[in-house]
């Protein structure tokens, strides 16, 4: 356990992916079997056992300090888990001669009875140290939150042998904690193992970005074009086990199974394939847009209620498989002819096929990027984030191969704001202030915070923003500084943002989606910069558009 | 005779009237008596300044050849008399030359103790237990949530980070009186041989350190160093310097930090710290406590810091407790001014 806390703990703290990646594949190439079995499964969220609740911790640490030291300690810390961990007396009678593994408490947790849960976590805490007993509480009380995807732990297990990621995604579904048999084979001491999963996820194939000059070196004819949604990629599978019994998972585009949180989707993937679509919210027959979708993302219970006024959907752009057959080495022409005749054949209200925007020559799909209403996508214009280009002639592959595939989103909507704040960033850049919040002119003449933006800009870029911050604070709080922003002085960036929607937690009422700097305008007065009242009229414009 | 009549609480400090003298005191006094180096217990502009010669030393170096009118090296265990008032200076562990002070008049005893922990250093001398009838104690970690045992520990998950990230440079934050030798000296204890880098402003003071004996291996400022020649290297800094323009001189640097407050997962983050050491020159909880049940004492003053979960603490052992509010201490020790009123 000592080992897993120490792992937990840097982990909780190093902002950098990669760097995250080589400390957990350090652990998984140090540590022993099994334990570093259930760790990968503790970080890929594989574990289920019934969790401990919060009074339970609360009951326990309650018979052991004096309240008025428990309290004055809470909320110095402010985290229950975190301040029971630190203060946690070890009971003098009752010395542990052993400190649990990860493997004692996974293992005791699968069997133990609720009753008895109280007094085992005691022990535990009784016998690990402050760094061990925080890393126990959040086992125990479920959720790791150290900002470390399943992808993200498994992309490190690959790399014990130099294997791509995709590759263990293959057969994950297959495996089970502790993974014997994965470290078998990634050491080189075993084979691969098999998926027998009857419902799989296959990795997706992405695309890249395309800008309008890139067109000039494609041609027309080679290439499909649809809609690009702005929803939730996933992949939709559907198989029989061994009993002939159906098998349906969703999974996200990166391979988590996503399938508990929408079970109204689920019950539509009859017949056994693998398709990769668009999640979106329908509400007669118009799809809703992201902000619409969010509210049923990150729940933790799906409630009837919820399913009901967020009706999930599928809208199918690619045929993986169908029955037992793999369709990826088709040509993406033939894929698309026989998803055509699947969802013809499914004919299930919940999953549609997305449609193809038709042209001839580039300047017609400009056309139809320009305006998707008229382009084809109709009322549903809104929830369109742009146009993919497929060729005709493409096999589905795993990651993003340049060539095949081409995303080209919708232009941005975009404002002149000011800078107002900044402060520093995390790891390479903690040094940099780079997280910037921006603000627009009020009816009354002043600067009223409308987002917060920190990426869009080049290295030479940050450096003379840093600069800038350094030489115009006007007043410091803790690492954020605020930096002059009058009508005369100040920084003006131009912002780019994917949509807006009204926010009651923003003082201004309103919030961007995917808001970036995407230009200094130091030439550029801040009296000159964009007023509310802009934001206000594209908001009216978006929502005019939804109405229609 | 009641402990007041001997020590006089002021906000700047404690003030001994019969003995003529302050200690520690925040503001410029006649004659002070002065319990270790760190810049908010000792200051410059006193008349005659009593201390061991290290603290004097350490005074000398911060503020120069005239920061007393005059001064008055006392050894460890020699008692000097004041005005009727008998006075020795005890080891308290918390830096090189660190002393508690204790005044005795009339068989009363009181012992100031200034910072001070109970777990071996081996910059400086081992804290020495003085038993007395009143303790005066700082509480910097006075809430039970407060534990730093191991700092060896600590030492070995920063060996650890070194090795696995080969090609970064670990800043270790630490502060330039008695955290930044005491961490070079486990270091050394842990076995790790290679230079280390100093920010300009260790050198003073770690070259005095070493002039004193102190085995603090080979270092070397930083400021020679070219970026590709600190790779897999240790830097230790000022804690203000992790996120100054100076860290850019590093290949993509790992911000360590090493304090007492690293055991508070928030306080890490808020700094921006990727490796939080929990290696402390002040008396963790456990160790506040023991050391009060320890001296026998039956009242304790808190001059600084978490005073209310200790005053609780005592009041539940029977002792009678009493914050002071001491303005100003708790500035330079962990560099967080914020802190001194919290």
């Amino acid at each position: 356990m000592n080992r897993f806390a120490e792992l937990l703990d840097r982990l909780s703290y190093e902002p950098a992916r990669n760097n995250k990646l080589r400390l957990i594949a350090d652990y998984l190439r140090k540590t022993e079997d099994p334990e570093r079995g259930w760790a990968l499964a503790a970080l890929t969220g594989a574990l289920t056992f019934k969790h401990a609740k919060g009074g339970m911790i609360r009951a326990l640490i309650a018979e052991r300090t004096d309240p008025a030291l428990f309290a004055l300690s809470y909320d110095y810390v402010g985290d229950l888990s975190e301040t029971v961990a630190l203060m946690w007396p070890a009971d003098p009678n009752h010395r542990a001669n052993k400190t649990p593994s990860l493997t004692d408490v996974v293992e005791t947790l699968s069997t133990l009875g609720k009753a008895q849960l109280p007094a085992q976590i005691a022990r535990w805490l009784d016998a690990l140290d402050e760094t061990g007993r925080w890393a126990l509480l959040k086992l125990v009380t479920g959720g790791l939150r150290i900002g470390v995807s399943a992808r993200l732990a498994k992309t490190a297990a690959a790399s014990l042998s130099g294997k791509e990621p995709d590759e263990l995604e293959i057969i994950w579904p297959g495996l089970a904690p502790p993974y014997l048999d994965l470290f078998a084979w990634l050491e080189g001491r075993g084979d691969k193992p098999n998926n027998l999963d009857a419902a799989p996820f296959r990795p997706a194939m992405l695309a890249h970005a395309l800008e309008e000059t890139d067109l000039a070196a494609l041609n027309p004819e080679d290439f499909t074009a649809e809609w690009k949604w702005d929803g939730i990629r996933i992949q939709a599978v559907s198989g029989r086990d061994e009993n002939g019994e159906p098998v349906m998972r969703l999974y996200s585009r990166t391979g988590e199974d996503i399938s508990k949180s929408f079970p109204d989707l689920l019950a539509s993937l009859r017949l056994p394939a693998a398709i990769d679509g668009e999640l979106l919210i329908l509400r007669e027959g118009r799809v809703q847009s992201f902000n619409v979708l969010q509210q049923r993302l990150n729940r933790k219970a799906v409630t009837p209620k919820l399913l009901n006024e967020f009706p999930a959907h599928l809208r199918a752009y690619d045929l993986l498989a169908e029955g037992g057959e793999d369709l990826r080495e088709l040509s993406f022409a033939e894929r698309r002819a026989r998803l055509d005749k699947f969802i013809t054949q499914l004919d299930d209200p919940r999953i549609d096929l997305s449609p193809q925007v038709t042209f001839e020559t580039w300047d017609q799909l400009i056309a139809a990027r320009a305006n998707p209403a008229e382009g084809g996508a109709g009322l549903d214009a809104e929830a369109v984030e742009g146009v993919m280009l497929k060729r005709r002639d493409s096999v589905y592959v795993p990651g993003r191969p340049k060539g095949p595939w081409w995303k080209w989103k919708r232009d941005p909507m975009i404002i002149d704001a000011v800078l107002m704040y900044a402060q520093r960033g995390h790891g390479k850049r903690s040094s940099y202030y780079s997280d910037y919040t921006f603000g627009v002119w009020n009816g009354d003449n002043e600067l009223v915070p409308v987002g917060k933006a920190y990426f869009g800009f080049t290295d030479e870029e940050l450096k003379e923003i840093d600069c800038f911050v350094r030489r115009n604070t006007v007043n410091k709080f803790g690492p954020v500084r605020e930096v002059t922003h009058d009508a005369a002085t100040g920084l003006v960036m131009e912002v780019a943002f994917e949509g807006l929607q009204r926010s009651t937690r923003h003082k201004s009422g309103v919030a961007m989606r995917f808001p970036r700097i995407s230009r200094l305008r130091w030439d550029k007065p801040p009296r000159d910069a964009d007023r509310l009242e802009t934001l206000e009229k594209m908001l009216v414009k978006i929502e005019v558009g939804r109405a229609a | 005779m009641s402990p007041e009549d001997i020590l006089v609480p002021t906000p700047s400090g404690v003030c001994c009237k019969a003995g003529g003298f302050h200690i520690d005191p925040t503001r410029p006094v006649a004659k002070a008596l002065i319990t270790h180096g760190h810049s908010d217990h000792a200051r410059a502009g006193h008349g005659a300044v009593l201390a061991t010669q290290e603290t004097l030393d350490i005074m000398r170096l911060r503020y120069g050849e005239n920061f007393a009118t005059s001064t008055q090296a006392v050894a460890y265990g020699e008692t000097i008399k004041l005005d009727g008032v008998n006075v020795s200076l005890h080891p308290a562990g918390h830096v090189l030359g660190s002393a508690q002070i204790r005044v005795e008049r009339g068989g009363l005893r009181i012992v100031v103790s200034g910072d001070y922990k109970d777990v071996p250093d081996p910059t400086c001398a081992p804290f020495e237990l003085v038993p007395c009838d009143v303790f005066i104690t700082e509480a910097t970690f006075g809430l039970p949530v407060f534990r730093h045992h191991n700092a060896d520990g600590e030492i070995a998950k920063l060996l650890h980070s070194v090795e696995l990230f080969p090609e970064r440079a670990h800043l270790v934050g630490a502060y330039s009186l008695g955290k930044a030798q005491r961490i070079i000296a486990l270091l050394r204890k842990a076995g790790y041989d290679k230079t280390i880098y100093l920010h300009g402003a260790m050198q003073k003071i770690t070259a005095y350190y070493q002039e004193r004996g102190i085995d603090l291996g080979h270092v070397e400022l930083v400021s020679g160093a070219k970026k590709s020649e600190l790779a897999g290297t240790i830097t230790i800094c000022p804690p203000s310097a992790m996120t100054d323009l100076w860290s850019r001189r590093f290949p993509d640097p790992v911000a360590a930090f090493a304090s007492g407050w690293m055991r508070v997962r928030a306080r890490a983050r808020q700094r921006g710290v990727a490796l939080p050491l929990v290696i402390s020159d002040h008396a963790d909880w456990d160790g506040l406590t023991k050391t009060i049940s320890a001296t026998g004492c039956s009242e304790i003053w808190v001059t600084h810091g978490q005073e209310d979960a200790l005053v609780h603490w005592a009041h539940l052992q029977g002792l009678k407790a009493r914050p002071l509010d001491i303005v100003g201490y708790g500035d330079e020790e962990e560099g967080e001014p914020a802190e001194a009123g919290a």
